[in-house]
């Protein structure tokens, strides 16, 4: 047995042209615990797709580098292999049948068997379950992480944290298990489920099983792992020891990134001037995106940025003031009270809303561009309607009107498509961004949330996007909430960032804040300060 | 596909195939098969000497007679309902109307408006209550909509049978209560629409007012869909999520998705039985969803994209299908099996059209 169980060397991979992994090196001792961090799309989730020899590797064109585990090179080219080589993967969302037993779930397609008379005839495929002794070996996984609960109950009702046992479960498992991948195992549990946690995982390294840790969590990152590697922008840019960690370092090197930030000329009038939306105590019930409770002014005129990490509330503060998910709480747009849980009452206090699902909530997608530009407009406006046999509800649409209106904007907005009657669905994402960009200008609202303006677009598209939601603000003042993953276009446009960390506020910084205080905030490393 | 046909702008024969294949693209598979065996009926019906005009007269009276049954399924697949399987809530309140004309002794085109006036209301409300049971059942409303259809029309049948009517020629001789199992109508209101106008032109007789009246509401519904109320509920259709963002009340779109479908059902029957001559009671509304829905679905539509050309295009197709199809066969075929290999190659046909649609109808 070589001194590591798992060496990654010089791995370099490219999607369709643009490198996700540069060079990056990573290895793992027998019975070490070394945990990789990073941001949301730093790379580490397609290493982890390379080390599991996942199909869409392959399918966009390979990588380069190579992989040995016990020392001898290995191309892993299917999932099956990296379990049969002894590489196990407890994954983020669970992979359980509800319906199935605890034994049933860490056996699945394991399975032990007892041939019968209709499987010697038929083949193997037909032997009965030797239940008792899956029960003893699901018994004895288990065990070996001391979670003490029947094994023959079904996964359906059990709690969130015990789910998560039962996928270590099913991997400690199988018996050549050398290296044990979590991919942010205590993403969902509570604070004594992960202390739990994290002593199995203790014990699992005592026993000689080299463990691969990920987390966004820093302060566990710290308690836990022997080695750290540090994933930015799909470079290494950092490797530490368990003795020389701090917080404060992890946090800059995850983040720390050139911002090149637009100078936006003189703002005086914005900092601390008129509050445009005034929030109070704001509860979303997002699932998934949970805030819980929320304290925020945007004055009038600004361009608020809200980040963090994914899964920490930060898109439920837009989606609870829209109405769009349940909101408790108080919100006032320019002095008067919004009623929650009504889109059409936010329409008319002069909210806008691009949602960060722009394909399920932002867009017709079979209706053609100029429908999609107008539709807000005309529905909860009564514009681009014509005056004639009807009045209100009963005004035919002016089609003249809004096809001018519509390639007037698909002129501006340089939108790519064969004319304002093409599907939005054929169009591509940037282009289908711009399209709701141009919805957006149509209706002219006086605050506009927009989230993940730049999500699955290019690079090119996305400038162009952040420059329109800057010419937006400059040009007819209207006030941004924008809602991102990516700090630093955050950091590009912003006067002000808010992060959310676990569903509150963890702090408000002015864009050019330290990468160190970014980086804090987002890993919840910090106390809860305003700027 | 198209734009790249656009693009290439290829020369001589690719150019000629380019045409063909946008040509193809835009009329469908499906609809190129059913208009190739109807063109290959009246071949055979020519060769056969089967009198040619009759069979385009019969054809054009069955488009017009089934057209605004069709014309019912839009509303509801814009609406986000799928295609209406409830149609026999609006054809019972229909048949309502059109008894009750009777009843009152009404009778030529004031008959056919009072079966209208007394259909629609009636209509109106069914629709709503049906619309806010499919509120409840998002997901499902095609099959609970066939299931709603299945227990109105059970329902209705105790309902005919105990109902006070009174006119001679729509109860039960024996017994003197009750609805008939067929009212006839020949002496109220029947063939007053096709007999508006009609005149006949190089051996084809054409019904003017029925055509004129389909035509009619097929502008209503395409100016309805239009307005700002109809632009609502192609949107609630098309995307709930997004509609509720832009301030759409999705499930009053959806209720008033169901009423426009309904009252497009009760409208339809009474057409359907001014050009039949009767009113079939009982079980016989049970199965006037499906021809509409096949009409629709020949035309191109699906559950959840309609128009009123895939309306127009798919009644056509279908009606001329089963129109000229049973005399053809007949000649060809004696007796009573002429029957049953009528339904098996006509419906065969639909089946093999759609199939090969390669999932895009």
């Amino acid at each position: 047995m070589g001194e590591y169980v798992l060496e990654m060397d010089d791995i370099c991979k490219e999607f369709y042209g643009t490198p996700v992994l540069k060079h990056v090196g990573l290895t793992v001792r027998p019975g070490e615990i070394h945990a990789l961090i990073g941001e949301n799309g730093a790379g580490k989730s397609t290493l982890m797709n390379i080390l599991f020899g996942m199909p869409v590797i392959a399918a966009t064109g390979g990588f380069k580098g190579t992989i040995r585990i016990d020392g001898a090179p290995v191309m892993v080219n299917t999932p099956r292999q990296a379990m049969e080589l002894g590489v196990g993967m407890v994954h983020q969302e669970f992979m359980l049948l509800p319906a199935f037993t605890i034994a049933e779930n860490i056996k699945l397609n394991r399975e032990l068997l007892r041939s019968n008379i209709v499987s010697r005839i038929l083949g193997a495929r037909l032997a009965s379950l030797d239940v008792p002794a899956m029960r003893r070996d699901a018994r004895a996984a288990l065990d070996r992480l001391s979670l003490n609960i029947d094994e023959w109950l079904p996964v359906a009702g059990l709690p969130v944290g015990h789910m998560q046992f039962i996928e270590i479960a099913r991997e400690v498992d199988k018996r050549n298990m050398k290296l044990l991948v979590f991919d942010e195992p205590t993403a969902v549990l509570t604070e004594g489920e992960a202390q739990d946690l994290l002593g199995a995982l203790r014990r699992l390294a005592g026993e000689g099983v080299g463990i691969l840790f990920i987390s966004h969590r820093l302060s566990e990152v710290a308690e836990i792992a022997d080695r750290i590697t540090v994933l930015r922008d799909g470079e290494v840019v950092g490797r530490l020891t368990r003795g020389e960690v701090r917080i404060e370092r992890l946090a800059e090197l995850m983040v720390g990134r050139p911002v090149n930030r637009v100078e936006r000329g003189a703002r005086g009038a914005r900092a601390e001037g008129e509050v445009a939306v005034r929030i109070r105590n704001l509860v979303v019930n997002m699932p998934g995106e949970r805030l819980h409770q929320l304290d925020l002014d945007v004055y009038k005129g600004e361009i608020l940025g809200i980040g963090g990490l994914a899964g920490h509330g930060k898109v439920a503060v837009a989606n609870g003031i829209m109405g769009l998910y349940p909101a408790r709480g108080e919100v006032e747009i320019n002095g008067r009270q919004l009623s929650l849980g009504d889109p059409r009452a936010a329409l008319a206090a002069g909210l806008g809303f691009l949602s960060e699902d722009r394909r399920g909530v932002g867009l017709l997608l079979d209706e053609s561009v100029e429908f999609n530009i107008v539709v807000t407009a005309l529905v909860s406006q009564g514009r681009f309607l014509r005056r004639g046999i009807g009045s209100g509800w009963l005004a035919a649409r002016d089609a003249r009107q809004t096809r001018a209106h519509a390639l007037r904007l698909i002129r501006e907005l340089d939108i790519r498509c064969t004319g304002p009657e093409q599907p939005v669905r054929r169009l591509s994402g940037g282009n289908q961004q711009k399209v709701c960009l141009a919805r957006a200008l149509t209706q002219d609202p006086d605050i506009l949330f927009v989230s993940e303006p730049t999500r699955g677009i290019d690079i090119g598209a996305k400038q162009i996007v952040l420059d329109l939601l800057t010419q937006m603000n400059r040009e007819r003042g209207t006030t941004i909430v924008m809602t991102s993953s990516e700090l630093a276009e955050l950091r590009q446009i912003c006067d002000r960032v808010l992060i959310v960390y676990g569903g509150r506020a963890a702090g408000c910084l002015a864009p050019d804040a330290s990468d160190a205080e970014f980086g804090l905030l987002m890993a919840g490393g910090a106390e809860v300060r305003t700027a | 596909m198209k734009p790249e046909a656009e693009l290439q702008r290829p020369r001589g024969t690719g150019r000629a195939l380019a045409v063909v294949k946008t040509f193809v693209d835009t009329v469908g598979i499906p609809r190129l098969i059913i208009g190739a065996f109807i063109i290959g009926i009246f071949v055979l019906a020519w060769a056969q000497r089967l009198p040619i005009g009759m069979l385009v007269t019969s054809s054009l009276v069955r488009f017009g007679m089934n057209g605004v049954l069709v014309l019912a399924m839009v509303p509801s697949i814009l609406g986000g309902e799928g295609l209406n399987f409830g149609l026999p809530v609006g054809v019972i309140c229909g048949l309502l109307g059109a008894l009750l004309s009777v009843e009152f002794y009404m009778r030529g085109a004031i008959g056919f408006l009072a079966a209208l006036l007394i259909a629609v209301p009636l209509a109106v409300l069914a629709g709503w209550g049906y619309g806010l049971l499919l509120n409840r059942v998002k997901g499902e409303e095609m099959m609970i909509g066939t299931y709603v259809g299945f227990s109105v029309v059970a329902l209705m049948c105790v309902v005919w049978i105990v109902a006070p009517f009174k006119n001679p020629e729509m109860i039960w001789v024996v017994g003197g209560k009750g609805v008939r199992m067929t009212v006839t109508i020949t002496n109220y209101w029947a063939q007053v629409l096709n007999n508006f106008l009609k005149f006949t032109v190089a051996g084809v007789e054409i019904p003017t007012g029925l055509l004129v009246f389909f035509a009619a509401c097929c502008l209503f519904v395409r100016w309805f869909f239009r307005t700002k109320l109809g632009l609502a509920v192609i949107a609630a259709g098309s995307n709930p999520l997004f509609a509720k963002s832009a301030g759409i009340n999705v499930d009053q779109m959806r209720i008033v998705a169901a009423v426009m479908s309904t009252v497009l059902g009760a409208i339809g029957l009474i057409v359907y039985a001014q050009s039949y001559g009767f009113l079939q009671m009982y079980t016989a509304p049970l199965m006037m969803a499906f021809p509409a829905v096949a009409g629709i679905l020949i035309g191109g539509a699906s559950a959840s994209k309609a128009s009123i050309t895939n309306v127009v295009v798919g009644t056509l197709l279908f009606q001329t299908l089963l129109a000229t199809a049973l005399p053809v066969t007949r000649t060809v075929v004696a007796g009573t099996l002429s029957e049953i290999v009528n339904i098996i190659i006509s419906q065969g046909v639909i089946l093999y059209a759609l199939t090969r649609g390669g999932g895009r109808l």
